[in-house]
């Protein structure tokens, strides 16, 4: 076990594409690390410099105090799960999980015992002498989760392990890696595009974006102050409502129609605000913006109502037992506002 | 099939008769007239029931052989047939999984040039190069040695692309997940890559060593001597006696054979050699 330090790290494939852009990064010894972005943002790229399949461009990887920029993937001592799984598919699935152990020269009863034990753990032991043909995708899951845990790694590497499952597995997968880490403690970076995954399992997220890092947080502290609109927009289901803005004197307006007053600490002029859905809600009668309700979604536990605001398009989370009419009026709770300079998308300091 | 008449059916199947019948039909004729005494072909008719020279037929061909016609006893050529057939076949095998191997797992200077090489002998079968080939066989002094009759046969585009065209299909991630696994490319190689390529080796094996089998030309240009004569030029010069009717029930004989080895390496492979050809293992 042991801690990770990536240090101004970035890569450029031949053929000048830049895949990572200058990352830091500190990842505590046993922490669970979640790198999430849109496709394309990196974050496989990232992982595999860290496994040691990709070379580093500039910057360095340590694991443990030890930079391993030049050390082969066996000797860096991490267990990748991947998304495909690779099991040897002509190997049962004992041999899968030894098959490691037996390239270090591990003592046969050695390997026997912690073969049974990951298979214990992992409720594979019926399958042992299986081929991954014979699997279901979830068990084969299990396999690869085992071929990783027997090796008794420094750190787990997982790249999208889940997204070949169906969406009842992977809550419930999901479920166990968080356990099965807890449990062994392992420091583990896990990468998804599932921002669900990413808040549900992470000790910390790390948002990426073009290969940069957007930001860096526990699940909560992001979704609640994202530094940027791209993490509002990527952070929480359903995405948080973006709209330009007018400050003036403590007023918030969308299209000139204020919204929100009293609002303390953003300096007048133009900005975009952000609102989740949950943060708009029925006005007390008589008070509140006019919102015309374009259609609804019923999630069952909540209804998801989408309309506009003076134009801007808005979605609010709403209990589905309240009435609806086309046009209803609705309230925005001042200190609820997310504000983000106009230029950059950055989050403004309140 | 979408439809299934009985009459389509019915015809499907009379095709097929008629297929089976028009291939077995020659086999039948030889192994019948290799039961035959040398006279029972002057009518110029071929029987078609057996006769009872059988016994006499084969104990002489496989223990004298046919000295009139320059063919050794059948034991000999049977042999050289199978050390050139199963050389061939496995030199092959050995050569072009390699190369491909090379091609598709590592990356080296030139290996694009190393590729077209590769496929551009395919345009230069033995055929087209004999002449060249036989001057370089010779001048090494590899006339009448098994090592003539195989190695200038040994290198292979076709079978070089199958592995490749296989390799290709074979997850990157394998590898990946071997690397960690701490094999290296050796290992690799032999622990994952040669056990999935099993079924494809068998099917290629089966296919190469029928080509081998059924070498005719180089093998004539190239052994002088009777000791290194093939089945397949036993059978030729046999058939080609000059002044004199061909033997035909020796002949026959011989074919016969010659055809077993063949038979016995298909039948023998035939599992795992339908497998390579329709599925993968994956
Ligand atoms: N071998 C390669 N050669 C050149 N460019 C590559 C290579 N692999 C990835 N890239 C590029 O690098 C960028 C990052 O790719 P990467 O695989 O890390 O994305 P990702 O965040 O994992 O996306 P996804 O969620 O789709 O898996 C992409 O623009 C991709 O096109
Ligand atoms: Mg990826």
């Amino acid at each position: 076990m042991s801690a990770i330090e990536i240090t101004g790290v970035s890569k450029v494939y031949a053929g000048g594409v830049r895949a990572v852009s200058d990352v830091n990064l500190s990842i505590a010894d046993g922490e669970f690390i979640v790198l999430v972005g849109p496709s394309g943002c990196g974050k496989s790229t990232l992982l595999r410099m860290i496994a040691g399949l990709e070379t580093i461009t500039s910057g360095t990887v340590s694991i443990g105090s030890r930079v391993v920029n030049e050390v082969d993937p066996a000797a860096r001592n991490i267990a990748m799960v991947f998304q495909n799984y690779a099991l040897y598919p002509h190997m049962s699935v004992y041999d899968n999980l030894a098959y490691g152990l037996r390239n270090r020269g591990v003592p046969k009863a050695d390997i026997d015992a912690r073969v049974a034990e990951a298979a214990r753990m992992l409720e594979i032991e019926p399958f042992l002498q299986r081929k991954p043909k014979q699997l279901s995708g979830g068990q084969r899951q299990r396999v690869a989760m085992g071929r990783a845990i027997v090796r008794k790694p420094d750190a787990f590497l997982f790249d999208e392990p889940l997204s070949n499952l169906d969406a009842k597995l992977r809550v419930s997968m999901r479920g166990e890696i968080r356990q099965l880490q807890r449990r062994l403690g392992v420091t583990s970076v896990y990468v998804t595009h599932d921002q669900l995954e990413a808040m549900t399992l992470a000790d910390r997220i790390v948002v990426l974006n073009g290969g940069r890092i957007e930001q860096v947080g526990r699940p909560l502290d992001v979704y609640h102050n994202p530094a940027s609109t791209f993490v509002a927009s990527f952070i929480g289901s359903p995405a948080m409502n973006l709209a330009d803005a007018e400050v003036t004197n403590g007023l918030v307006a969308i299209g000139g129609q204020v919204v929100a007053s009293g609002v303390s600490g953003v300096k007048d002029g133009q900005v975009i605000v952000g609102l989740r859905a949950e943060d708009i809600q029925p006005a007390a009668p008589g008070t509140g913006v006019p919102f015309a309700v374009r259609y609804i979604e019923e999630l069952g536990a909540l209804r998801l109502v989408h309309g506009s605001v003076e134009g801007r398009h808005l979605t609010m989370a709403l209990s589905p037992d309240l009435p609806l009419a086309d046009e209803i009026k609705v309230a925005v709770a001042a200190d609820r506002l997310h504000f983000f300079e106009d230029g950059s998308g950055r989050r403004m300091t309140r | 099939m979408i439809d299934r008449h009985p009459w389509l059916d019915a015809l499907a199947h009379a095709v097929l008769i008629a297929g089976i019948l028009i291939v077995a039909f020659p086999v039948y004729v030889a192994v019948i007239a290799s039961t035959h005494g040398p006279n029972d072909f002057m009518s110029g008719l071929v029987p078609l029931l057996p006769g009872s020279d059988a016994i006499a037929n084969y104990s002489s061909m496989l223990t004298d052989g046919l000295s009139s016609s320059g063919a050794p006893p059948l034991g000999g050529m049977l042999w050289n047939s199978l050390v050139m057939a199963l050389s061939i076949a496995f030199g092959k095998i050995a050569i072009s999984i390699l190369s491909a191997y090379a091609i598709v797992y590592f990356r080296f200077p030139f290996r694009a040039v190393a590729f077209w090489m590769i496929f551009v002998t395919l345009m230069l079968p033995v055929e087209v190069r004999i002449v060249p080939t036989f001057k370089v066989v010779a001048d090494l002094g590899l006339l009448d040695s098994y090592a003539g009759l195989t190695i200038p046969l040994i290198a292979s585009a076709t079978a070089t692309f199958l592995f490749r065209q296989f390799f290709l299909t074979v997850p990157e991630e394998l590898m990946e997940a071997a690397r960690i696994d701490g094999a290296g490319p050796l290992k690799f190689f032999r622990d994952i890559l040669l056990p999935l390529s099993r079924t494809n080796i068998a099917a290629l094996f089966v296919i190469l060593f029928i080509y081998g089998w059924n070498q005719y030309l180089w093998p004539m240009m190239i052994t002088t001597t009777s000791s290194h004569y093939t089945i397949v030029m036993g059978i030729k010069r046999m058939s080609d006696v000059a002044d004199a009717l061909p033997q035909w029930n020796v002949v026959m004989t011989t074919v016969v054979l010659a055809m077993l080895p063949p038979v016995i390496v298909v039948v023998g492979m035939q599992r795992l050699f339908v497998k390579g050809l329709i599925e993968t293992e994956k």
